[in-house]
């Protein structure tokens, strides 16, 4: 696949604090990229320095096989889709749309053409005289987008566009960019903190902390194969259980409690390494009832806390002295203090060094 | 009874009580003094108030006053001049401060130190500089330009544009703080956007920046309207009136009728056609920016 993004070696610091560090992303033509990340990981930095807006200390970044670093955000080939809209408040959409055109002196009919394509495919022909303050939230951001599309770029870049949504909001234009995404066939970056919306859109996830990317592959990768505890914790709601442990023999022993690791995969070293580990569960892979029957290793334990969220029931218990939640049916009826019996294969589980925190 | 509709003047009865005094204040002084002037001004007081029936006699003799005529045409000017300068250069230096520049915070002092003096200190100081002996004109003389002539104050043609100068270097820190102000709360994002349009930065300005500032306009035009009205000290203290009247204004002219001239009745005339050119100004503007509101988006 060609690529479309290429950023090599980037180096981004204000003053002493390095921003981005040595930082390398190849993203292929029509691929739909998260950068995900927590506050002050560095995914809206990067994105910035993608689309021009800061200038980079060091490296190089490529947009369709040019080297870009020092160019203009507007000769760059990139659309720009903003958290908080950034529509400007005295146009009408129409002007929102065709400003940037109109500026580049674009002819009369082409301009036109491109606002009709893209108020047809974001159906926003009806708001077309209004000014942005007489549009819901979902509406500004669909004009946002069309600003992006009307630019017939190959590349948009996507900076936390829906966190300034309701949830229900959210959940519709998270669909309406996925379809526009299958539409266009277009190279898109997208910056979250939101893993649902990752999961939902990528292609791939680049999971993102401290300025360097931890892990890049696909959301089924970062979901089932997190390369190290942090991505393992990051990823996922609830989070991951971990249990704290030794390796020894093939099983992973904690306290009195003993867990065959027949079935896991271990990663290069291809076999157990003896030491100390961490074991991480999701609470989604732990099964009870009759299922247990069925598990390489299974528990007792007592309910200490139940949380219904109508679709499912977190139980909150003890395994071996570390808090441990479940995720139980929504039909099912537990109460507090009542015991249950808990299983789950290690084939489903990871193991991460105790000390490096690297997947094992 | 509990399900009765309590007696809507004791709602916030305590807002209500510390609120009277700024409301007898407003009426008694504001009003009352405003109607009193007009009414008086139909009179031929003298240096007490009488009320003695003139009719427009007042007015007639007011618009045949040299004085008067070329305070209203000095009014104009400083006005109109000081009106624009000042925004233009305010807004000019709001912006260049907004370039993320060091030292922001002793430019911004420096520039805002002006509005700190009083009109009083603001006139003498300008009048010294615009001095030819010991100001401005000596200084480039003493650089070698022999024949370098600035002395506006002493022409009478042009002397009202030495206190202009004096206006906006007393007025423009304030509107560029002002300004500056409102450039901040600027959503970043809107300049990030401009940027990817390829907007250029003074068109982005003008078209985007600039219309998102409305309000910040207009708190700043009614502030520096008001200080353009009632200019008297800039006057009293820089140029004295002169050279001759050719630096009068309309509120010097008040002052002078009311408490020099002990012609209340003229002053009271004139008085109320400077209410009479504010309001002329003012109302139709109040109606077009709230008349409509319930309309506007």
């Amino acid at each position: 696949m060609q690529n479309s993004v290429e950023i090599k070696n980037l180096d981004l610091q204000f003053g002493a604090v390095k921003v981005l560090q040595n930082l390398n992303l190849e993203i292929g033509k029509g691929e739909f990229l998260v950068l995900l990340g927590s506050s002050g990981c560095g995914k809206s930095t990067l994105l910035n320095c993608i689309a021009g807006l800061l200038d980079v200390s060091g490296g190089q970044i490529h947009i369709n096989d040019r080297n870009v670093t020092w160019a203009e955000p507007s000769d760059r080939g990139i659309g720009m889709v903003f958290q908080s809209y950034a529509l400007y408040p005295q146009m009408t959409v129409e002007g929102n749309l065709s400003f940037g055109l109109k500026n580049a002196k674009l002819p009369k009919p082409e301009i036109a053409k491109r606002i009709k394509h893209a108020s047809e495919v974001l159906q926003i022909e009806p708001l077309l005289k209004r000014k942005p303050a007489a549009l819901s939230g979902g509406q500004r951001q669909r004009v946002a987008i069309g600003r992006a599309l009307v630019r017939d770029v190959d590349v948009f870049l996507f900076d936390e566009p829906l966190s300034n949504l309701d949830a229900k909001l959210r959940a519709d234009l998270r669909v309406e960019i996925k379809r526009l995404h299958h539409k266009l066939q277009n190279t898109m970056i997208y910056v979250t903190h939101d893993q649902i919306e990752a999961m939902t859109l990528a292609d791939r996830i680049a999971i993102m902390r401290g300025g360097q990317i931890m892990q890049l592959g696909s959301p089924d990768e970062i979901y089932g194969q997190p390369i190290n505890k942090y991505v393992a914790d990051f990823i996922g709601s609830p989070s991951m259980n971990f249990l704290e442990g030794n390796i020894k023999n093939g099983t992973f022993e904690m306290g009195e409690l003993s867990i065959p690791l027949d079935g896991y995969e271990f990663g290069d070293t291809g076999a157990a390494t003896e030491g100390a580990a961490t074991m991480g569960i999701r609470p989604e892979h732990v099964v009870t009832g009759e299922l247990v029957e069925s598990t390489p290793f299974q528990v007792d334990v007592e309910v200490n806390l139940i949380e219904p969220t109508g679709s499912d029931t977190l139980v909150d218990c003890e395994v071996a002295g570390h808090h441990f939640r479940v995720r139980m049916d929504g039909q099912s009826r537990v109460s507090v203090g009542e015991k249950l019996r808990l299983g789950f294969a290690p084939a489903r589980a990871s193991l991460f060094d105790a000390k490096t925190e690297l997947r094992l | 009874m509990s399900s009765t509709r309590p007696n809507q003047l004791f709602r916030n009865i305590s807002s209500k009580i510390a609120a009277i005094p700024m409301i007898v204040t407003a009426l008694f002084v504001f009003v009352g003094g405003t109607i009193w002037t007009v009414v008086y001004s139909f009179t031929n007081s003298g240096l007490l108030p009488r009320l003695q029936w003139v009719g427009l006699d007042q007015y007639e003799r007011l618009w045949a006053t040299r004085k008067w005529l070329i305070s209203i045409e000095n009014l104009a000017i400083y006005g109109l001049c000081m009106l624009v300068l000042v925004f233009v250069i305010g807004f000019i230096l709001a912006a260049l401060i907004d370039q993320k520049i060091r030292f922001e915070d002793t430019i911004r002092t420096v520039i805002l130190y002006p509005y700190a003096l009083s009109f009083v200190v603001t006139g003498l100081v300008w009048q010294w500089m615009l001095n030819p002996e010991f100001g401005v004109q000596k200084v480039v003389r003493g650089w070698g330009w022999e024949s370098f002539t600035f002395d506006p104050l002493y022409s009478a043609d042009i002397a009202i544009y030495g206190v202009l100068i004096a206006g906006i270097w007393q007025g423009s820190g304030l509107v560029m703080v002002l300004m500056l102000a409102g450039l901040r709360g600027i959503d970043q994002d809107v300049w990030k956007a401009s940027r990817v349009d390829g907007i250029p930065t003074w068109k982005a300005y003008i078209f985007v920046i600039i219309p998102m500032m409305r309000p910040v306009f207009v708190t700043t035009l009614v502030i520096v309207v008001t200080g353009i009205v009632k200019i008297y000290d800039l006057i009293v203290a820089q140029t004295g009136g002169g050279p001759g009247i050719s630096t009068e204004v309309p509120a010097k002219y008040v002052y002078d009728m009311m408490f020099q001239a002990n012609n209340l009745g003229q002053g009271f005339a004139a008085s109320t056609m400077m209410l009479v050119t504010v309001a002329l100004i003012v109302i139709p503007w109040a109606i077009l920016e709230f008349g409509g509101s319930k309309h506007r988006d």
